[in-house]
């Protein structure tokens, strides 16, 4: 039976965040030959609008209001019912950012609705849509079903592949003025500590730094492979509690979950907190003096050493053999 | 104040996790109060310490969370309920988060603390819903907070940034690693926490219809992610075996 499927766009620094293209195809996969409506919210979003139609969705709903240009819980909420309202949806699909696992629920609880979090992939089973998602900090997986209402679910950033861009496609983009009052919450100051440049939620390859790495500076090396690389840098806990990087660096449970192509672990002992956060990456890397260190139980391939001996050899050897190619 | 932390019982992901019959073994597991409880359970302690008022500690599940929650208690917590659910037949976050809004429905509360994430079933719904089911704000994966009469003002993680925000009681948080950390339960702690009130409730203590609170999804299967077969480690020279890592890399895993 087809659906209408409703998907929430994010955007960050003015820019779309990948996962909302992810969202977008998962939400087709559900509509099953229905129409996806994806819903952005706040201001001047025209353009955003029309890059989610060219990902694949049918048509844009833009909810309009000048206090949704930051999220707050309570603007989101008041914001999505209406839209929901209008389009008395079949299904709804959110990232698994923190916007997404901040509203989803709060929306589930307001629709009572199920939710499937943190989903990894999804595919169709007769009548039903069946979702699969790690659970166990990542040790198993399950497969779930919606049983009543609303297919509602978040998606793991990452995991689901987005369509083909068509710049041909088209649809329309249309504004709904919103209704948005009362935020019980609210944004005094935003410190900002992500680093520009790649997303860690949404890089392909990853240079993930540890304890092992001893200092600050011992973050210097794993960087320069990381630019040879086009990486993103990564960290265990240990190193941001060691103050050798910064928090917003942190992977694992606690921190950001990232499924790269390519996760080159560097000095990381393999805690289950830490592999919670990234092992489910394809392809996993590991750089430690420990031969017994439980990195190795989830790496592909392993190198027993110094890793001031080793990542400066292998920026060299990527350099050399990536120049020729 | 009266500050509620709402506590999950849960495996213990450091032990080995195995399945059986279709599910995740519970033979050999431990079991622990959920990490990010932890925090709530500390922070609600520091603030009625700050500002007067009892912490009370509540959880849904089995008469088995009875020792999770003197764990609470030894700790410093004040009182404890069992929301017994034993007999209930089908639960997802949907219920534990209604059977959890009816028991609020008559109490007093000025801070609700729960976990940003149960590392078993991780979904992080619980708190959010609740606060909903309350009608109260909330704030999520909070990493420290101040209360000044009603006024509070919170700094959260979002993805790495700070958020610093302001709001006000009646309200409900959820815990973040970096919000503080939690004390062991110390001897005496543990001797007191023994005359400490733990009341059970029954669901039909609670104004609940089993059919109102019936999950919404159903888990179908749970299974191990494929064996990875083992991992290359490779010997040699140093030299050779990063030349070796990159060729593989390249040609192999064809990553780059
Ligand atoms: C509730 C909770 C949540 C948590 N969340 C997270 C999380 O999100 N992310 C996270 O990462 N952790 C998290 N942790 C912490 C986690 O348990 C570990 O403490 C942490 O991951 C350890 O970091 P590490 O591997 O860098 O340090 P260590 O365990 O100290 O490991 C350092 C490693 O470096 C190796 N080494 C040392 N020198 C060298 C060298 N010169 N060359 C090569 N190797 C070297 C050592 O052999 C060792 O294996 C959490 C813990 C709790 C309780
Ligand atoms: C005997 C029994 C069997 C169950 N079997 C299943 C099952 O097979 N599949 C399934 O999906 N669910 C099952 N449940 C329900 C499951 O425990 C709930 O899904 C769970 O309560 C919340 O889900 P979560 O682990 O995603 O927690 P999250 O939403 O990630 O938890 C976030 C926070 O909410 C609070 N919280 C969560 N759970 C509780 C609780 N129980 N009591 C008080 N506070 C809580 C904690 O502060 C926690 O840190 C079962 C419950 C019981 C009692």
């Amino acid at each position: 039976m087809s659906k209408k499927v409703l998907v929430l766009g994010e955007v960050r620094d003015g820019e779309l965040r990948n996962v909302s293209f992810e969202a977008i195809a998962a939400a087709k996969e559900i509509s099953s030959g229905g129409e996806v409506v994806a819903v952005l919210c706040g201001e001047g979003l025209n353009e955003a609008g029309k890059a989610l139609i060219h990902f694949g969705a049918d048509r844009v709903v833009l909810a309009e209001h000048s206090l949704l240009s930051t999220y707050s819980t309570d603007g989101y909420v008041q914001a999505l019912l209406q839209v929901i309202d209008q389009e008395k949806p079949d299904g709804l699909v959110l990232g698994h950012t923190a916007l997404g696992k901040d509203l989803s629920p709060r929306l589930a609880a307001r629709l009572k609705s199920g939710l499937i979090s943190d989903v990894t992939s999804l595919e169709q089973a007769g009548e039903n849509v069946v979702f699969t998602r790690p659970i166990y900090s990542g040790k198993a997986f399950e497969k779930k079903v919606i049983t009543d209402g609303l297919v509602f679910v978040t998606i793991r950033p990452n995991n689901i592949p987005p369509l083909e861009i068509d710049e041909s496609r088209s649809g329309d983009v249309a504004a709904l003025a919103v209704d948005v009052k009362d935020l019980r919450t609210v944004v005094k100051d935003v410190v900002r500590k992500a680093s520009t440049g790649v997303d860690l939620s949404e890089a392909k390859i990853i240079v993930a730094g540890g304890r092992g790495v001893k200092s600050e500076d011992g973050f210097k090396p794993l960087q320069e492979l990381a630019d040879v690389l086009g990486a993103a840098v990564g960290a265990s806990r240990g190193a941001c509690d060691a103050d050798y990087c910064d928090y917003s660096l942190q992977i694992g449970q606690t921190g950001k979950v990232v499924t790269p192509d390519l996760y080159i672990a560097c000095g990381i002992s393999g805690a289950i907190q830490h592999l919670a956060g990234m092992s489910n990456s394809k392809v996993i890397v590991a750089i430690n003096k420990d031969p017994e260190a439980s990195i190795f139980s989830v790496a592909d391939y392993g190198i027993v050493g110094d890793l001031f001996e080793v990542v400066p050899l292998l920026t060299e050897e990527f350099k050399n053999v990536l120049v020729k190619s | 104040m009266n500050l509620y932390v709402i506590l999950k019982r849960t495996f213990d992901t450091e032990e080995k996790i195995s399945i059986s019959n279709g599910a995740i073994s519970h033979d050999s597991a431990e079991y622990i109060i959920n990490p990010y409880d932890e925090y709530a359970i500390e922070e609600a302690i520091t603030l009625r310490d700050a500002h007067g008022g009892e912490v009370t500690v509540v959880t849904v599940g089995t008469e088995e969370s009875e020792k999770e929650l003197r764990t609470a208690l030894a700790m410093g917590a004040d009182k404890a309920v069992l929301i017994d659910t034993e007999e209930l037949e089908s639960t997802d976050q949907f219920t534990t988060s209604a059977v959890l809004a009816e028991f609020f429905k008559d109490k007093e509360y000025d801070l609700i603390l729960g976990g940003n994430v149960a590392i078993d079933n991780g979904s992080g719904q619980v708190g959010p819903r609740l606060a909903e089911l309350l009608g109260i704000p909330q704030v999520t994966t909070i990493t420290k907070i101040e209360v000044n009469g009603t006024d509070v003002f919170i700094e959260r993680d979002v993805e790495g940034d700070v958020e610093k925000i302001e709001t006000s009681l009646p309200l409900l948080v959820t815990a973040q690693q970096g919000l503080n950390e939690p004390r062991y339960s110390s001897l005496p702690g543990i001797m007191k926490a023994k005359k400490k009130p733990l009341e059970t409730l029954e669901i039909d203590d609670l104004d609940i219809d089993e059919e109102d609170v019936a999950a919404k999804t159903k888990t179908v299967e749970v299974f191990m992610p494929p064996k990875k077969e083992a991992g290359k480690i490779l010997s040699g020279e140093v030299n050779d075996q990063v030349k070796e890592l990159v060729s593989l890399l390249r040609s192999e895993a064809k990553v780059i």
